[in-house]
């Protein structure tokens, strides 16, 4: 067991963990951060991607250790209080859900993907999200959110 | 599409409700619960798709840290957990029941299909169930395997049950076989076709999971469990596990994330964990890993099929012999003797006046993972084969692929197939011209010019589809072998203060069912969309129902009007005491009761507060409260139809065929919501590209291991894969239902297969090509027609 120190969401926090133990069961079963969900077992799916100091990555590719010291954000921690963030909203307006498993995933990437392209175009989009599987919506609201969650973001910024 | 909205009625797009716990990570899905004492279910599972199990070991596994149980098949058989339960009783042409294979939840004596489960560990912790899981030693003695539809059932084939000779469950037979022979006679032309409807894994993304809860002291158990219909299930959970009476179960599924039909089943595994939490009287929660997601979720499809079509000179159909070998997997699954049957060659007519129709079909067992539903369940197998045909006969006839269609379609309703099924309303031509329109139809000869300037093949195809939605009415599935009960219930409580609680036996997985229930709830009442909460999944909550499958929302909504029916109506005679008028002049508009004989009204929430008040009214002759239940058994089903036009272009160089254009025009009845249906096509429309260019379960012919068991292997679409869809409704309104609605779930997943085959067929200027149209298919094609 290894005693583990990360900020998660803005708050530090103490994890004990297996050596083994994936960063994204550290979240899940240690913090109760339920959010990340696992939707594959070969880092293909993305339903578990979070932000590891500023960049998306899927936590069932990281041990608990590798994250020490890093500043984790979650699904749990991107909307300010009540109010969501501008990706979220998009993707509740554009009905980029239907089950809603993958969301968490593809929300988190989706504003990796802007914080690196600014406001992509629809290939972009589409090419950037390619590690990210959903089997309800065909991508195609997904992508429609994306594109004007970027926008927002440009706004607000 | 109509503007989005936050708050609405019928028809518009509202936005939806429940998508505020989803985007901000606060959903609840099964995996997400831990409970007190709780313990970690892993199962052992088959390496082989044939053996019999010699031994077990579980001295060393036992020893492993953490390790509270471990259970072997024979052990769950001896303490008396049965074989899975049937969920519908077929019987072959000859009047005998389907000879069933014993499927047991943990393999007894032999195993049938690689990752077939054969022990299960429970410990304190997922990896300490896991870590011994790997050390339980089983020796299996090896036995051939079987794959091939036409190899299990040829003589001498390895067999996978005693006392089922040549692996045959059943040979099932509808329709008029004499009619079609005189309809052959009579013609003057006939095509012939051989297909295989690839096998696919549903893979939805949320894996299945269970987590139990028993109290031996009032032998009380509860289930929360992902799944499509959680209230059906008590009823298969309380029989299985012995359970006193169905008051002593509770089954909870909470969010659920994607079904697709791979969560309608009721699944070995999850008897397994139930029974264990019984007998060791601790939680114990399971939750599948992908590569048992794909190893053990009931697949989907997997037909080998040939059919004749009879024609007159000009093209009009006049009969279709078909037979089929449906792949049932090891074992028979669920619903899959009814998938196979009466989900599929029901639908053989599609869109088309076809005098006579017989169609075989023998359920065949293989060293494979169970066959069971899978979005369209049947109907995408039956349309795919009927479009094909279409598009060969126009080839044969010399006559364009929509022209063929026009000659042929059914133009009055309701019209009586010779298949049992008498479809509703319907307007196929002017279906088939809204989805030509969107597509550009005529334009397209100078796109495949302009792509063959590229050198690229460009193709077009369509698709006209027609299914069978919202399953009823009960009186006639238990005539076919089910067991009846095809009705769905809602319950409407109208709370002292005047909010409202909307209860359904109907599970959502996606669909949206909060919003859509609130939207018709609220428009009846005249209340806003947040005073509504709707209530699913919970039997302590709900009474009755069916759960989600088959589009059957316009069931469950029906049920919904009908207690918003009594409701109004209770309002009406309550209003009319405290305005002191004839109840006959008490209307209700907009939420308001008012009466001509009165300068008073009345709100909708005043009225439920006297209600509950019971002060101004007798309650001799009205009794107090505000609650109405309603359980609507449909009439009919509902037949939704549609035009899907699918435009490829093929790079001959690589073989890589590209999806440059679709288009659908879909006839729901009317829509709900637009937003959640337009989702609902997409994903639909995926699924089926994805069927006909990518996905195929593949086992090896060998020795029956999954080759396609992960995301690395299994043809996936992903986000860069799709075009942008053009759709459009074309609705004929059914009368089935007081909502007029018919169903959007599966449409995409049944039209769009044979409209993407169609069109790279006409592409490659070939009569078929089997799915899936991989890369490497197509340029085999390619090369060997550029040396011929």
């Amino acid at each position: 067991m290894s005693r583990i120190e990360l900020r998660v969401n803005g708050r530090d926090v103490e994890v004990e963990a297996d050596g083994r133990t994936l960063l994204t069961h550290a979240l899940r079963d240690h913090l109760r951060l339920t959010g990340t969900h696992i939707g594959c077992d070969t880092s293909q799916c993305g339903s578990c991607t979070v932000h590891v100091d500023g960049k998306a990555v899927k936590s069932c590719t990281m041990l608990a250790v590798q994250a020490a010291g890093c500043d984790i954000l979650t699904i749990e921690g991107l909307a300010n209080g009540r109010e969501l963030h501008p990706m979220q909203a998009a993707f509740n307006d554009f009905h980029g859900l239907q089950c809603g498993f993958c969301t968490p995933g593809m929300i988190m990437m989706a504003v990796d993907i802007v914080n690196r392209h600014g406001r992509p175009d629809e290939a972009t989009v589409r090419a950037e999200l390619e590690g990210n599987l959903c089997r309800c919506t065909g991508y195609h609201n997904i992508i429609k959110a994306v594109c004007a969650g970027a926008e927002r973001m440009g706004e607000v910024a | 599409m109509n503007e989005t909205v936050s708050n609405g009625k019928f028809g518009q797009s509202v936005k939806r409700v429940e998508d505020a716990r989803l985007i901000t990570g606060r959903g609840r899905f099964v995996d997400d619960l831990v409970f007190p004492g709780q313990t970690h279910a892993a199962f052992v599972r088959s390496p082989y798709a044939h053996a019999a199990i010699a031994g077990i070991d579980l001295e060393s596994a036992r020893n492993m840290p953490g390790v509270i149980r471990i259970f072997t098949g024979r052990e769950l058989a001896d303490a008396g957990l049965p074989p899975l339960p049937s969920g519908w009783n077929l019987s072959s042409v000859d009047g005998t029941p389907a000879r069933v294979g014993l499927h047991h939840a943990l393999a007894v004596d032999a195993i049938r299909f690689v990752g077939e489960p054969v022990a299960l560990v429970i410990a304190e912790t997922r990896d300490q169930a896991r870590d011994a899981a790997d050390a339980v030693l089983v020796e299996y003695q090896e036995l051939p395997t079987v794959v091939d539809l036409a190899a299990a059932i040829a003589d001498g084939a390895p067999q996978l049950h005693d006392g089922i000779a040549q692996n045959r469950a059943f040979e099932w037979e509808i329709g008029g076989s004499a009619e079609v022979d005189a309809a052959f006679a009579a013609a003057t032309r006939r095509v012939t076709l051989s297909l295989r409807n690839n096998r696919l894994i549903p893979n939805a993304i949320e894996p299945r999971a269970i987590n139990v809860q028993w109290s031996a002291f009032d032998q009380a158990m509860t289930i929360y469990l992902t799944h499509q219909n959680p209230i059906g299930m008590r009823g298969f959970f309380a029989i299985m596990l012995g359970l006193p009476s169905e008051n002593n179960l509770r089954v909870v599924s909470p969010d659920v994330g994607g079904g697709f039909g791979s969560k309608a089943p009721a699944y070995a595994e999850e008897f397994a964990v139930a029974f264990a939490a019984k007998m060791l009287d601790r939680p114990v929660k399971w939750t599948a890993e992908r590569s048992e997601s794909f190893l053990t979720d009931a697949h989907g499809r997997d037909h080998l099929t040939t059919a004749e079509l009879a024609m007159d000179d000009d093209g009009r159909f006049l009969g279709l012999r078909v037979h089929t070998l449906a792949n049932l997997g090891a074992y028979i699954s669920t619903s899959n003797a009814l998938v196979v049957s009466y989900m599929y060659a029901t639908m053989l007519s599609g869109q088309y006046a076809i005098p006579a129709i017989h169609a075989r079909v023998e359920g065949v067992y293989t060293n494979t993972c169970p066959v069971d539903a899978y979005r369209g369940a049947g109907r995408p197998e039956a349309a795919y084969l009927i479009e094909r045909l279409a598009n060969i006969a126009a080839r044969e006839i010399g006559v364009d692929q929509a022209e063929i269609r026009r000659r042929n379609f059914i133009r009055q309703f309701p019209y009586q197939t010779p298949l049992i099924y008498c479809y509703d309303s319907g307007d196929y031509e002017g279906c088939l011209d809204a989805a030509l329109g969107l597509a550009d139809y005529p334009g397209f000869a100078a796109r495949k010019a302009e792509s063959q300037a590229r050198g690229k093949l460009r193709g077009i195809g369509l698709s006209a589809y027609v299914e069978a939605c919202g399953i009823g009415p009960s009186k006639l599935l238990a005539s076919l072998g089910g067991g009846g009960a095809m009705w769905e219930s809602c319950e409407i409580r109208v709370q002292p203060g005047g909010s409202i609680e909307v209860l359904t036996g109907a599970h959502n997985h996606g669909q949206g069912h909060q919003t859509v229930y609130a939207q018709i709830v609220s428009e009846r009442f005249g209340v806003p969309m947040d005073s509504i909460n709707v209530v699913q999944g919970d039997t302590n909550r709900i009474q009755a129902g069916t759960g989600t499958y088959g589009s059957r929302a316009s069931v469950g909504l029906s049920a919904a009007v009908h207690s918003c029916d009594k409701i109004v109506a209770k309002g009406r005679a309550i209003v009319a005491h405290m305005l002191e008028v004839d109840l006959a002049d008490v209307v209700f508009a907009d939420g308001i009761y008012s009466s001509a004989a009165s300068n008073r009204t009345v709100t909708f929430v005043e009225m439920a507060q006297a209600a509950h008040g019971a002060a101004s009214f007798p309650t001799d002759q009205i009794e107090p409260g505000l609650v109405a239940t309603s359980f609507f058994d449909p009439p009919n089903f509902t037949y939704p139809a549609g035009v899907h036009v699918c435009e490829v272009e093929i790079d001959p160089e690589t073989g890589v065929v590209e999806v440059v254009a679709f288009n659908a025009a879909d006839d729901f009845g009317n829509v709900a919501n637009p937003l959640i249906v337009e989702g609902q096509v997409h994903g639909g429309v995926t699924q089926g590209i994805a069927q006909a260019l990518w996905e195929n379960a593949l086992y090896d012919p060998d020795n029956a291991q999954l080759m396609t068991a992960s995301y690395m292997d299994y043809g996936m679409p992903r986000a860069d894969s799709l075009p942008e869809f053009g759709l459009c409704f074309w609705p004929s309104p059914t009368p089935v239902n007081p909502l007029g609605m018919k169903g959007c779930g599966e449409a995409g997943a049944i039209g769009a297969p044979p409209a993407v085959i169609n069109a790279v067929c006409d592409a490659l200027g070939m009569d078929h090509i089997d799915m899936p149209a991989s890369p490497e298919k197509i340029w085999q094609l390619c090369r060997t027609r550029e040396v011929s």
